[in-house]
Parts: structure tokens; C-alpha cells; sequence
């Protein structure tokens, strides 16, 4: 089975030992079956369903964009979009911060690029120490749906970087459907919108990296 | 004792005793859900919409140990001839409860905790069987919502008109007057043949129940077929 394929919930996708059950499946008995509906997907001997709809689940190691909701006495609460609130501490910051002044290095409503660098019971940590991570200060912030994003990023970032060279606009993802995009002009980083729209809504075409270079060709003439 | 059963029965819109309506089902139908289907039998119209995971609200409901599923049946004021009083009634209020304990058996929300998943269900024409077409939308529009699930659920209300079992009632079967009269058994079933929910008012021998409930198995079939193309349409689009 090369050809990814659509199960449902309940669907059996493997009968026999071969496969170890992944995401979003379950072993019963000698078979694999998908619990989430999505596409599945085998990887070495792992088979797992890769989640077609729904809401954003966290991850670690994502790379997220988050909304400033409140200051505590030991850090930052963030809203990733999550059901679970995430939690930004002083200790994540590559700087000192004096505990007085924690609102004048992020305060209410300020927009930030994170990590998650681990998830628990008590909810999602987050992390700003590593490079390109940390409060956002000026540019553009817009939504997508958080299942279009492998294909806005495209494989191995070739969607994006086409999209960073065509619009000279530095832009970073979150896995969890928000988009920052900044450029020198206005109209840079509503023209880099405009084309992160277009790859969302046709996302399920293939050959779309091919597709986008031929958008770029026809609009760059309009733009202008 | 055997039931007998009258010899030239015939059914009020000339369906076989085993002949469900038209199904039609459709997923994603809408777009600021987390998850949504639609689902019909005949006249019957029900769309269902997921919402969540997310944070239960009021705080004082949340369950720390696990997640939440909330239900929400609702008839729509213009769903049958006579207008319905619209907001919540006696009756919707018991069928949203009934949904939720038929659902529940199958989705997996133990990881959730503290958190809720909503699941509305509208029921925008009605001929009979509204919540039965309505547990089967919320269980495509959980799994469209990516929700984790055991498998999903099929609804089917079976009939007995006098002495005739008959699958999917329609009003005016509901309303049969000869002989016993009508008793209606809605049966919900998970995908492997387990029951989820049963109702039943009226009175049956339990081995004419045994006989409807195997129907429901029989209509459960088709019923899950209908449900899986659209699930699987709507994967491949988005494919």
C-alpha cells in the first residue's frame, strides 16, 4: 500500500503482526484499527492516520503563535488556540527579567512565536529560547485552519520559501493555524496573504508548489 | 406464542417491511464547525455540528478525569406542518440525554479532561425516526470532527404496526390505530453489532423483539454504508 487511503473510525487497516499501531489507531487483537478518521499512512513498520479535519492538537516541538491572555507573578499566560492554556515562564526567556517588569517585556494582547517544549497534565509549556522564537512587533497576523498548514509550508518548505521569495516578506508559520507575515510594504505582505489564501483553498490539488509558481507569474503583472 | 401476522399488510407508502427510505447523508456541511454532517431519511432531516475539544464552561461542570460529551437535540419551529413552539422542550430535552448515552459507548474522550466536546443537532424536516437520523449525523460529524472513536453508531427506529414488524416509521405509521396499534423501538448500534441505546413504548413479545432487533442489524448495514461513502467523499477531497 503506497496510496494513502481514507479511513474512518472503526475501519480495520492491517490484519496481522507486520505493523506497529501508531496515531490515531488501535491494536484489537490481531488487527489495526483507525480510531480518528483521517488518511493513514505507513511509515517503516508504523501505520498511523494522519487527521484530515478538526481542531489543532498540540504537539511538542511545534512551533505555535500565541496571544498574551494574562500576566502571572512567574510568567505569561499564552492562548495557542488550544483547549489546554499555555504557559510561557520567566525561565523560558533568554534573557534576565526582573519579576516587577515582566509586562513591559510582554503584556496583554501582545502576539508571540513559541515552542512547545512539553506537554503534561497541567497543561502546555512553552518556550521562547531558540532562535526566531519571541515577541512579534510589527507586520501581519492571519488565521487559517490548522489541517491546511503542511501544505501552506509544503515539503520540506518549499511551498513557503516560494512564497518568502516571490513577496520578499519574512513569514512564520505556527502549526497552529496563525501566520505572521512581515515585509517592508503593505501591500508585500497583503500580496503574501493573498497567495497563502489561494494555496489554502486549493490545497488538494496536487503539483501545487508547480501551481503557485504559474499564481506568482499572473499576479506579480497586477500587482504592479 | 407466535405472533401472527396479518396477511395483506401493506405499508402506507408501499415500502417492504425491510425497505428503509432514501438515505442521504453528506459531510462538512458546516463550515465554522469543528466537525458537520447531515443526515436523512426520506423527509427526515437532521444536521448535526461538532464543536471541541474545548474548555468546559461553566468551570464548576468540568470533569478533571475525563473529557466531556454534551448533546443538544432541537426541532426547528418550521421542521413539521404544525409550527413547534421553537427552544428547548420536555421532549428535546430527554432525546438530547438519549443521544448523548447513545453516543457515548464509542468516542474516546478519556484525554480530554476538563474539557467538553458540544455536539447540536438540528432537525430541519420531520417525518419520524428525527432521532435516530439525529444519532446518526453526530456520529459521522464526530468522526469528521476528528474526534478518536471506537467506530461509528447507526440509528434505526423499527415499528410494530399490529402485528408487523416494519423498519423506519413515518408519521403516519407512528399513528396506526388497527388491531395492537403502533409501538415504536428506536435502536442505536455501534458498528460491530453492539446496542447503544433502545427505547420502546407500547408492548411486544420479547421474541418479536429479538426479530426487530435483528432488523436493526439488517438496516444498520445500509445505514453504515451510507455513512462510510461520506465520510470517505469527503476525505477525498480534501485529500
Amino acid at each position: 500500500m503506497t496510496d494513502r487511503k481514507v479511513v474512518i473510525p472503526g475501519e480495520v487497516i492491517f490484519e496481522g503482526d507486520d505493523y506497529l499501531p501508531g496515531e490515531g489507531t488501535e491494536k484489537r487483537g490481531k488487527e489495526i484499527v483507525a480510531v480518528r478518521f483521517g488518511l493513514a499512512e505507513e511509515s517503516k513498520n508504523l501505520v498511523k492516520v494522519i487527521p484530515l479535519s478538526g481542531v489543532y492538537i498540540p504537539r511538542r516541538g511545534n512551533v505555535v503563535i500565541g496571544k498574551v491572555e494574562n500576566v502571572t507573578f512567574n510568567g505569561w499566560v499564552i492562548d495557542i488556540n488550544t483547549a489546554e492554556g499555555a504557559f510561557l515562564s520567566l525561565m523560558e526567556v533568554p534573557r534576565y527579567v526582573n519579576k516587577d517588569e515582566l509586562r513591559e517585556v510582554m503584556d496583554i494582547g501582545d502576539m508571540v512565536v513559541a515552542k512547545i517544549y512539553s506537554i503534561n497534565k497541567r497543561g502546555i509549556d512553552l518556550t521562547v529560547k531558540l532562535k526566531g522564537l519571541g515577541k512579534l512587533e510589527a507586520g501581519l497576523i492571519i488565521s487559517i485552519n490548522s489541517n491546511k498548514v503542511p501544505r501552506v509550508i509544503g515539503r520540506e518548505g518549499s511551498m513557503i520559501s516560494l512564497i518568502k521569495d516571490e513577496t520578499n516578506c519574512r513569514i512564520t508559520v505556527g502549526q497552529n493555524g496563525l501566520i505572521w507575515i512581515s515585509g517592508n510594504k503593505v501591500e508585500d505582505e497583503l500580496f503574501a496573504k493573498k497567495a497563502i489564501l489561494y494555496v489554502t483553498e486549493n490545497s488538494s490539488s496536487s503539483g501545487l508548489t508547480d501551481e503557485m509558481k504559474k499564481w506568482f507569474e499572473e499576479n506579480k503583472e497586477k500587482k504592479k | 406464542m407466535t405472533a401472527k401476522k396479518s396477511e395483506n399488510f401493506e405499508r402506507p407508502d408501499g415500502r417492504k417491511p425491510n425497505e428503509l427510505r432514501k438515505i442521504t447523508a453528506k459531510v462538512g456541511i458546516v463550515p465554522n464547525a469543528d466537525g458537520s454532517a447531515m443526515f436523512g431519511f426520506g423527509d427526515t432531516i437532521a444536521i448535526a455540528a461538532v464543536y471541541g475539544p474545548k474548555k468546559m464552561h461553566p468551570q464548576h461542570a468540568q470533569d478533571p478525569e475525563r473529557g466531556t460529551l454534551r448533546c443538544n437535540y432541537n426541532m426547528l419551529s418550521f421542521s413539521v406542518t404544525e409550527r413547534i413552539r421553537p427552544g428547548p422542550s420536555r421532549r428535546s430535552t430527554e432525546i438530547s440525554k438519549i443521544t448523548e448515552w447513545a453516543l457515548k459507548p464509542i468516542v474516546m474522550i478519556d484525554d480530554f479532561a476538563g474539557n467538553v466536546v458540544d455536539v447540536h443537532i438540528n432537525i430541519l424536516q420531520a417525518n419520524a425516526s428525527t432521532r435516530c437520523a439525529g444519532i446518526n449525523a453526530a456520529a459521522m460529524a464526530l468522526a469528521h470532527a476528528g474526534i478518536p472513536m471506537k467506530n461509528l453508531v447507526t440509528s434505526v427506529s423499527i415499528g410494530k404496526l399490529d402485528k408487523n414488524l416494519v423498519v423506519d416509521l413515518i408519521k403516519e405509521e407512528e399513528d396506526w390505530e388497527e388491531g395492537e396499534g403502533a409501538t415504536d423501538i428506536p435502536i442505536t448500534l455501534t458498528g460491530d453489532g453492539k446496542i447503544s441505546h433502545i427505547q420502546l413504548d407500547g408492548k411486544i413479545t420479547k421474541k418479536q423483539l429479538i426479530e426487530a432487533v435483528e432488523l436493526a442489524k439488517e438496516a444498520g448495514k445500509e445505514i453504515y454504508a451510507a455513512q462510510k461513502k461520506a465520510l470517505k467523499e469527503a476525505g477525498e477531497d480534501k485529500k
